[in-house]
């Protein structure tokens, strides 16, 4: 039985085509992925990420439990932020990647639907004599993302303060007498938010966002399709393609999330897989991330070979038909040093062999306003 | 959704309509709608002998890259070149101007195995 968000019948009534992603049913369109990929990129979009896990931490370690389970240093984080981070294990490989949220009094990790029952086990193992309250609040919360250059004047009618954010700030909201989480933050390239509701005012919410309705809608209902066409063009990884239990955050160009002095100042701990990491840097890395760029109309997916004259160079790892590059692109692991930007490489894609160009991450970069 | 009743299909959303010895291939309103945005089309086999079950084409939509296979042995004697040049033509209209193939079959009972229309949307939902 696949499980449903508090979105679903507002999606449903909408025209969503929905899917099975990692046991919930989920919007994955409205019609066209490339409409609701061109929406976001000029004006904006809402999706559903209701699935995505959310879990509340609280006790007197909790601080010292997020530390040890975190690449990223968490003594320094003020309320009111929010931080991108990893979740290794011993080998400091990815088992996660993570959002954590800083309260006045608690924290909150939203992480990966597909990961959710994994990282709760992994909680109970890392948590030892440490006093924490894992409150696993998935179920009694919802979560949507708007993102796109036109949401922040759509939510300065609503808030002054939201627009005002930093980018990985946050806020608590009032929507009557409930509260939200509004985060600047997301998953597209594009400006936005992401907002942490009760399930129970998410009907409400969702139909004041999306209030002005029509073709020239400002924020319009976007499905898990267009997002991850989104984020590709972003460079952003996805678990399961760029991120999984064989690579670790270096491989993954992530090191700006990876502290590995985190045990350092008085405040700090070893996070799992610190010690592994380190090796990692100073052995060397075993592969890298790179991006594929294709002068053609076929689209390397994943699991696809990538090699050159020299022989076997790695894997690809995504790929989609860009709508606003106008062209495939695809993400690839390659041997570190064998190739560099501006190189061409053959993808095979079983039926045929494509030329593509090696380019540097992200494809799209949304232009500073 | 309820298929055009004047064809065979196969589960895995090819659609197979017979005008007198000449099978017109395409793919299912459902099948598109499962795909997406079709981006691409290649016709694997544009001409020549083809035997049920063999991959005779690939369609890539935003989202995936889907073999399309034939339910009926025959000659492939045409690709449509229009949904080649033009493959959204499959999303507007699946049934009539976004066919793929024309294949010339050496046995138009070998149609009666594939699934009539009720059978295919019972499996397709």
């Amino acid at each position: 039985m696949l499980k449903k968000t508090p979105f679903y019948k507002f999606m449903q009534d909408n025209g969503a085509k929905f899917v099975d992603f990692a046991g919930w049913e989920m919007p994955i369109s409205f019609g066209s992925i490339i409409e609701e990929h061109n929406q976001v990129r000029n004006s904006g979009g809402l999706f559903d990420v209701s699935h995505m896990g959310r879990v509340k931490f609280s006790g007197r370690h909790a601080r010292r439990f997020l530390e040890r389970l975190l690449t990223r240093r968490i003594s320094n984080m003020k309320e009111g932020q929010c931080r991108y981070s990893l979740v290794c294990n011993e080998d400091g490989n990815v088992l996660d990647d993570v959002l954590i949220y800083k309260f006045e009094d608690y924290w909150m990790l939203v992480v990966n639907a597909s990961n959710r029952e994994k990282l709760l086990k992994h909680f109970d193992d890392v948590k030892g004599d440490l006093v924490v309250k894992i409150d696993d609040q998935t179920e009694s919360t919802a979560m949507v993302a708007v993102q796109g250059p036109k949401v922040m004047e759509m939510i300065g009618q609503f808030s002054k303060e939201v627009p005002s954010l930093k980018r990985y700030g946050f806020c608590q909201k009032n929507l009557l007498i409930l509260k939200m989480t509004i985060s600047r933050t997301g998953y597209t390239g594009e400006d936005g938010v992401e907002v942490i509701l009760g399930a129970n005012m998410a009907n409400m919410a969702v139909k004041l966002l999306l209030k002005d309705k029509g073709d020239d809608a400002a924020v319009k209902p976007c499905g898990l399709g267009a997002r991850d066409t989104l984020r590709m063009e972003a460079g952003m990884p996805l678990y399961g393609h760029e991120l999984d239990e064989e690579t670790n955050p270096f491989e993954a160009g992530l090191d700006f999330a990876v502290s590995l002095d985190k045990d350092i100042d008085e405040m700090g701990e070893k996070f799992i897989g610190q010690e592994a990491l380190k090796k990692v840097k100073a052995e060397g890395l075993k592969k890298t991330l790179v991006g594929l760029k294709i002068d053609g109309k076929r689209t390397p997916r994943q699991g696809m070979t990538v090699k050159n004259g020299a022989g076997e160079l790695g894997i690809v790892t995504s790929g989609c038909a860009s709508p606003t590059l106008g062209c495939p692109i695809a993400m690839a692991y390659v041997k570190p040093g064998t190739v560099g930007a501006g190189d061409k490489v053959i993808v095979e894609l079983g039926s045929a062999e494509i030329e593509a160009e090696v380019v540097a991450l992200p494809f799209y970069k949304a232009e500073k306003k | 959704m309820s298929s055009p009743e004047d064809r065979r299909y196969m589960e895995s959303h090819e659609w197979h309509k017979l005008e007198g010895d000449v099978v017109t291939l395409g793919i299912s309103q459902f099948a598109v709608e499962e795909l997406t945005d079709i981006t691409y089309v290649e016709a694997i086999v544009s001409e020549g002998e083809v035997s049920k079950g063999d991959s005779v084409a690939e369609v890539e939509s935003v989202k995936a890259t889907s073999e399309i296979y034939t339910g009926i042995d025959g000659e492939v004697i045409e690709v449509n070149q229009e949904v080649i040049d033009n493959p959204s033509l499959i999303n507007e209209d699946p049934y009539t101007k976004g066919w793929l193939l024309k294949i010339k079959v050496s046995d138009p009972a070998q149609l009666d195995e594939l699934l009539s229309p009720a059978d295919y949307d019972a499996q397709a939902g």
